[in-house]
C-alpha cells in the first residue's frame, strides 16, 4: 500500500540532522519520492516532471531552517509550488453585465454534468440568483428526464420543448430567461468524446452563436493520464473558462486537477463531494494539494473543526481539563461535536498520518450512538461522579439504553482512560478531538 | 438516438484495431520513438518507455515491475537489441493479462436464469453495457429480462426502458427510491416464471467507499442467491477507460464487498488506454470480459488479452 509522503520524507532527512544545507543527495532522494506520489496521485507524467524541476531548484542549496525540519521545509516547497500551478486563490463564476449569463457545462460522458447543472442550479438560487436550465442533450436516453427530475428535486425551473436541435432549445431557453427575468442560464451539454469530430463542432457552432460567459469542463476526479487530451482538446476548441472536478467524495486524490490546470490554464471553480444535491463547495486550491500528495487534508479539517466545534464550549472543557473535570457529559458533548463534524468517514480521511488502508473504511458510527445513549440513560449525578455506579446502578444504565452491561463497562473504562489521557495532553481542541477520532475510530494510526 | 442502432459488421478485430488505434499511435509511436535507431540499449530508452506505461496508466507498480524485469534481462544479456526490447515488453503485458482465470461463465452452465449484476461508481456506463448486452444475447437467440435496480439516480428507470422498448425486452421496474433488493427478486421472480435465460441487472452507481451502498448492493446480492441458488454468477465491474489509479481501489473494494467475476472497460473509443486494467489483472486476478467501444448497440468487443496487447503494438 502506499505509505503517506510525509512518512517517507521524514525517513530520507532523519540522517540530515546538523548539516546546514539541504543536499543535492538528499533533495533527489525526496523528489524521487514525491514523484512517485504526484504519479499515484494521477498527475499526468510531464506535469510531474516540470514540477519535480522545479522543486528541485527551488530545494537545492536551501539553508536548513531553524524552524521547520527539513521534511517539512521540502513539503512546503512542494506544497507553495502545487498551488502555484493551481493558482493560489479561488475563482468565482463570472457574470455577464446585461443579463442572462449563460453558463455552459460540456465534457465527456458520465463525468457528471447534468447532476452539477442541478447542484449549480441549487448553489446560484442560495447565492440570490435566479436560474434557469435547459438540457441540449437530445442523444441519450432519458437525459432531458434527468435534468427535468433533478431541477424538480431542487427547484431549479427548465425549459423544455419538443426539439431535437441544441441551437432551437437554446434559443428557447435564452428567449424564456429575457420574459421571465431568470438572470443565468445554465445549459446541460450532451457528453461527447474530444475526438467526436462531429459533435465537437456541434458545441463550436453553440457556442459561437450564444457566447456563453462560462464554458466549464466538467470532469470526472478519478480521471487519469488521459485528463491532459480530454481537457486539452475541449479547451482548444472551445475555449474553456474554468473547471469543476466531480465525484470528489470518493478516495481519488484528484490528480487530474493538476494536469487539467496545467494543459487549459483555467481554474478549477468548484468540486462535487457528494450525492446530495447541496454537495457542491467552492474549490480552494491549497486543500486539494495535500490530497493529491496523500497528505490528509489538514486544513479542510481545521476548518470543519472550527465551524462545528462551539467556541465558548471549547474554552471551558479547556478550563475543565486543567482542573481535571472532565465529566461523562463532557465526554458526551464531545461525541456530540464528533457526530456535528460529519460522516466520521469524511472526517478521518482529512487527518493526516491516518493509514490510508484505514481511509475509507467503514467506521463504525454506530458505536457512537451507542455510547450516547448510554450516557443519556444515566441520572445527572451518575454523569457528574461515575464512582457511584455500582452493579445495580449499571444494570439499569444498560437496559434503558438497550445495551449490555459489559457495554457499560467497557464505556466506563473508556472514560477513566480518556481522563488519563486528556490530563497528560497539553494541546488544545483540535487534539482532543483527533484523539476521540482515533479513539472510536477504532483502527486510526495516528503518529501521537 | 438515429435509427441506425447498429452499423454494418466489421470484423471484430478490425473494430479493436479502430478503437484502439488512437491508443496505438500515441503509444507506439512513443514506443517507436524510443526503439528507432538506435543499436544499444541505453538507460533513456527505459526512461522513456517507463514514460509511455506511466502515460497509458498502468501505475507505478505495475511499470516498475514490467521494466524490472525487462532490465533483468538486459543485464543478462538476453536482451541486448533495442528492437527485441519491444517483443519482450509486448509478453510481459501479455503474460500479466494472461494470468487472470481463463474460464468465463456461459449462460445456463450454473442456474438459469443467469443472473448478471453490473455494478460500478456513478458515470461509468452500466446502462448502455447493459442494453449492449441484453442486444448480443438477444441476437444469440436467448431471453432476457432487464431489471432497473438504479431506483435512486434521476430518471436512471427511464433510461433503461428506452432501451427496453428498442430492444423489446422485457424490463422490471418499480417506482424511484423502491429497495433495489425487491426489484431484483421481481426480476428474477419473473424470469423463472418465463424461463427466460439471462437477467441483466443494472444496479445504481456507487462509489467503493460508501460503506453503506456497498451493503446494499450485498443484500441485491443475497436476494438473487435465494431465488437461484448461485446467482448472481456473474458480477461484472464496469470501469470507465479514463479512470486512473483510483481504478484499482474501486476493483478491491467492489471485489471484497460483492464478489467481482470480470470487468467491463468501457469509453475506449477515445484516447483513454484503460491501462489500470493491466494493473488490475496483476494485483486483483480479475479477467477483463468486454470492451466499450462506441455508442452503437453492436460496440461490445469480447476481451482478448493477446489481441489486446497486440493490437496496442501493431
Amino acid at each position: 500500500m502506499f505509505e503517506a509522503l510525509t512518512e517517507k520524507l521524514q525517513r530520507t532527512f532523519k540522517s540530515l540532522r546538523g548539516e546546514g544545507k539541504l543536499s543535492e543527495e538528499h533533495v533527489n532522494q525526496a523528489l524521487s519520492q514525491i514523484r512517485l506520489a504526484l504519479l499515484e496521485g494521477d498527475v499526468h507524467f510531464k506535469v510531474v516532471q516540470q514540477l519535480t524541476e522545479n522543486i528541485r531548484g527551488r530545494a537545492l542549496g536551501q539553508e536548513v531552517l531553524l524552524s521547520l525540519s527539513p521534511d517539512q521545509q521540502v513539503l512546503k516547497i512542494v506544497r507553495d509550488e502545487l498551488v502555484g500551478l493551481l493558482g493560489g486563490r479561488v475563482a468565482p463564476l463570472q457574470f455577464s453585465k446585461k443579463p442572462p449569463t449563460l453558463i455552459f457545462l460540456t465534457g465527456l460522458q458520465g463525468s457528471g454534468k447534468t447532476t452539477t447543472t442541478g447542484k449549480l442550479g441549487k448553489w446560484l438560487a442560495k447565492s440570490g440568483h435566479r436560474p434557469v436550465g435547459v438540457s441540449t442533450d437530445v442523444r441519450r436516453p432519458a437525459a432531458r428526464e434527468q435534468l427535468a427530475q433533478i431541477a424538480r428535486a431542487v427547484g431549479l425551473p427548465v425549459v423544455e420543448k419538443a426539439s431535437d436541435d441544441p441551437l432551437e432549445l437554446l434559443k428557447a431557453a435564452r428567449r424564456e430567461a429575457e420574459l421571465l427575468a431568470y438572470d443565468v442560464v445554465l445549459v446541460d451539454t450532451q457528453g461527447r468524446l474530444h475526438i467526436d469530430d462531429e459533435l465537437m463542432g456541434e458545441l463550436e457552432a453553440m457556442k459561437k452563436a450564444f457566447q456563453p460567459v462560462e464554458t466549464l469542463f466538467v470532469a470526472d476526479a478519478m480521471t487519469g493520464q488521459d485528463a491532459v487530451k480530454s481537457a486539452g482538446t475541449f479547451h482548444e476548441r472551445l475555449g474553456l473558462t474554468g473547471v469543476i472536478l466531480t465525484k470528489m467524495d470518493g478516495d481519488a486524490r484528484g490528480g487530474a486537477a493538476l494536469s487539467i490546470r496545467w494543459v487549459t490554464g483555467r481554474p478549477i471553480k468548484f468540486i462535487g463531494t457528494g450525492e446530495k444535491y447541496d454537495a457542491l463547495e467552492p474549490f480552494h486550491p491549497d486543500r486539494i494539494v495535500s490530497r493529491i500528495l496523500g497528505m490528509g487534508d489538514v486544513l479542510s479539517l481545521i476548518e470543519k473543526a472550527e465551524e462545528t466545534v462551539d467556541r465558548a464550549q471549547a474554552e471551558e472543557l479547556e478550563e475543565k481539563l486543567r482542573r481535571a473535570e472532565f465529566t461523562l457529559e463532557d465526554f458526551r458533548d464531545q461525541l456530540r461535536q464528533l457526530k456535528k463534524m460529519g460522516p466520521l468517514e469524511q472526517v478521518l480521511e482529512m487527518i493526516p498520518g491516518v493509514a490510508p488502508e484505514v481511509r475509507g473504511q467503514p467506521v463504525n458510527e454506530g458505536r457512537l450512538v451507542q455510547l450516547e445513549a448510554i450516557i443519556n440513560s444515566m441520572t445527572p449525578k451518575e454523569r457528574r461522579r461515575p464512582d457511584i455506579l455500582d452493579g445495580r446502578r449499571r444494570k439499569r444504565i444498560a437496559r434503558g439504553s438497550g445495551t449490555t452491561v459489559q457495554e457499560v463497562n467497557q464505556l466506563l473504562r473508556q472514560f477513566a482512560e480518556m481522563r488519563r489521557m486528556m490530563k497528560a495532553m497539553k494541546g488544545g481542541q483540535g487534539d482532543a478531538l483527533r484523539k476521540l477520532a482515533a479513539r472510536f475510530g477504532g483502527r486510526t494510526k495516528l503518529p501521537m | 438516438m438515429a435509427d441506425t442502432e447498429t452499423h454494418p459488421k466489421h470484423s471484430w478485430w478490425g473494430r479493436l484495431q479502430q478503437a484502439v488505434s488512437r491508443t496505438r499511435e500515441q503509444f507506439v509511436e512513443r514506443v517507436d520513438d524510443v526503439l528507432r535507431g538506435r543499436k544499444e540499449i541505453a538507460p533513456e530508452l527505459f526512461a522513456q518507455l517507463e514514460a509511455a506505461l506511466l502515460g497509458a496508466d498502468l501505475g507505478v507498480e505495475t511499470t516498475t515491475e514490467v521494466l524490472g524485469r525487462l532490465r533483468e534481462r538486459c543485464d543478462r544479456h538476453e536482451l541486448t537489441d533495442p528492437a527485441a526490447l519491444r517483443g519482450a515488453l509486448r509478453q510481459e503485458l501479455a503474460a500479466l493479462l494472461r494470468s487472470t482465470p481463463n474460464h468465463q461463465p456461459t449462460i445456463g452452465e450454473a442456474g438459469k436464469p443467469h443472473v448478471v449484476f453490473l455494478v460500478g461508481v456513478n458515470g461509468t456506463g452500466k446502462t448502455t453495457t447493459i442494453a449492449k448486452l441484453a442486444h448480443r444475447w438477444q441476437s444469440e437467440g436467448r431471453r432476457v429480462i432487464l431489471c432497473a435496480a438504479d431506483t435512486f439516480r434521476a430518471a436512471a428507470g427511464e433510461q433503461l426502458e428506452i432501451w427496453a422498448d428498442r430492444l423489446n425486452a422485457e424490463l422490471l421496474r418499480q417506482e424511484p427510491g423502491a429497495d433495489p433488493a425487491a426489484v431484483v427478486f421481481d426480476a428474477v421472480s419473473a424470469a423463472r416464471a418465463r424461463g427466460a435465460d439471462a437477467v441483466l441487472v443494472d444496479t445504481a452507481g456507487r462509489l467503493h467507499t460508501k460503506s453503506n451502498l456497498m451493503a446494499e448492493l450485498e443484500k441485491m446480492k443475497r436476494t438473487a442467491g435465494k431465488l437461484v441458488p448461485g446467482a448472481p454468477q456473474e458480477i461484472l465491474l464496469v470501469l470507465d477507460a479514463t479512470t486512473g489509479q483510483n481504478g484499482l481501489a474501486q476493483a478491491r473494494q467492489f471485489t471484497q464487498s460483492v464478489g467481482v467475476t470480470g470487468i467491463v472497460l468501457t469509453k475506449l473509443d477515445g484516447t483513454a488506454k484503460g491501462g489500470i486494467v493491466i494493473a488490475i489483472a496483476r494485483t486483483l486476478g480479475l479477467p477483463i470480459r468486454y470492451l466499450g467501444v462506441g455508442e452503437q448497440l453492436d460496440d461490445l468487443l469480447d476481451f482478448d488479452p493477446e489481441a489486446y496487447v497486440a493490437s496496442l503494438f501493431e
